[in-house]
């Protein structure tokens, strides 16, 4: 239980950058930081103890492996991720070209 | 991969990276394709083979990298990996649902086994890495046209 | 034990990450922070995640180094300061309360519930012959979540190149 606890805190640390940085880039790096701990937070769920792998091996059976669903999960939204945060960093890289700044509140032209 | 000292780094980066980035290629290829057998798979590989070529531009600098695959060249088989991937799917349906397994599966443990993973494997490695490349390459265009 | 030293680390790394100055040293920051992650994938005994972890985090150290060299702020003197940090922290009570009456309901760490993938480990086998579990979930048995997965990537490629995409030139003079 108190690794589920940990691993909210590490969701809460990414959760402060993004709502209270006003650089861009720090909002980014908090956004990934919250992805790294949901993905930490599935497979902890399907750990068991003294589990194996989930790969079959040739000359002897395995029955104590963990939990093959959360992994398969996972293997795709860390691929999502990566490309959510190239898609942001583009953005981050027009509005540096547009405006000069990364500070969200000079953006004063948003406001409208 | 001619030695231009006016772009890239130094000649000790040039150098290894020719020696290394064969390698790093034909290591992604070899995680694409034992997917089914061994820890890996389809992204795992095809990120490394995106890398393969990032590694390419980053120590020769921008057309050596763009001499081997140009935007054009990579949106094409990003589309490709993409079409092939759902004519995998599509295959299915030949023995009755979407994304039934309806090849031979053969002997497990086997390099040729599994059946339609292998080839959905190969699609979404030339999918995710291509996919990468282009992405890295028009964060790259944009830096230097300025 | 392992498994808490590592998120421990992970939590001050992510702390140096959000609170340093400089740009690019919480960029590395940042990397450490996934580095760990896939150390703590290797100890949960998850080894495809740990090799695409690694790689991932490669190339999103790359990236993210790309966008923020030479591109630094000075520092600025916030406005409100009292009020944000109040707010921010009210949001974060409101989530941990939740998030405690969640972790109630779930089971005890080491004992998943594996009422689904009984049926996947008896029969991945034989059905689709992968020896890998993982790759005869996502190829095989759950190929629609690939599918999806597919169709984002190429949505996000195709959004990238519409952003960046320099308007009004010709094509003979792109380099």
């Amino acid at each position: 239980m108190i690794l589920y606890f940990l691993c909210l805190m590490l969701f809460c640390v990414g959760l402060y950058g993004v709502l209270r940085k006003r650089n861009i880039v720090k909002m980014i790096i908090g956004l990934g930081i919250m992805e790294y701990a949901m993905n930490l937070f599935f497979v902890l769920i399907g750990y068991r103890f003294h589990g194996r792998a989930p790969i079959d091996a040739k000359d002897q059976n395995i029955f104590n492996m963990v939990d093959p669903l959360p992994q398969a999960l996972v293997l795709t939204s860390i691929v999502i991720g990566l490309a959510i945060t190239a898609l942001v960093i583009s953005i981050a890289i027009r509005i540096y070209e547009k405006y000069g700044t990364f500070d969200i509140t000079k953006i004063k032209r948003l406001k409208g | 991969m001619r030695n231009n000292p006016e772009t890239g780094m130094t000649l000790i980066v040039k150098t290894i990276t020719r020696l290394t980035v064969g390698l790093i290629l034909l290591f992604g290829i070899y995680i694409i394709l034992h997917g089914h057998l061994s820890p890996g798979g389809g992204f795992a590989g095809g990120v490394i083979v995106a890398l393969s070529f990032v590694h390419l531009m980053l120590a020769f600098g921008k057309d050596v990298a763009v001499a081997r695959i140009s935007k054009n060249m990579a949106s094409n088989l990003e589309s490709i990996g993409a079409m092939m991937f759902l004519l995998v799917a599509l295959l299915g349906f030949l023995g009755g649902s979407f994304f039934l397994n309806i090849l031979a599966k053969g002997n497990p443990f086997n390099l040729f086994s599994a059946g339609t993973i292998i080839l959905s494997n190969i699609s979404i490695g030339i999918k995710v890495g291509v996919g990468l490349f282009a992405i890295f390459l028009a964060l790259v265009v944009l830096e230097k046209s300025k | 034990m392992e498994l808490h030293i590592l998120l421990i680390f992970m939590i001050f790394a992510a702390i140096v990450a959000i609170e340093v100055k400089d740009l690019l040293s919480s960029v590395i920051a940042v990397g450490a922070v996934g580095f760990a992650l896939c150390l703590a994938f290797l100890v949960l005994k998850a080894p495809d995640l740990a090799i695409t972890q690694l790689v991932v985090e490669i190339l999103c150290l790359i990236i993210l180094i790309r966008a923020t060299i030479n591109k630094d702020l000075p520092l600025v003197i916030e406005g409100r300061w009292i009020f944000n940090t109040l707010s921010t922290l009210g949001f974060i009570a409101v989530f941990l309360l939740f998030s405690w009456l969640a972790l109630k309901e779930l089971p005890r760490f080491g004992e998943p519930i594996m009422e689904v993938v009984k049926k996947y480990l008896q029969e991945g086998v034989s059905k689709t012959g992968a020896v890998n579990i993982v790759t005869a979930v996502i190829l095989d048995f759950r190929a629609y979540d690939t599918l999806g997965e597919a169709t984002v990537l190429f949505t996000s490629v195709i959004g990238i190149m519409a952003i960046l995409r320099r308007p009004g030139r010709k094509k003979k003079n792109e380099k």
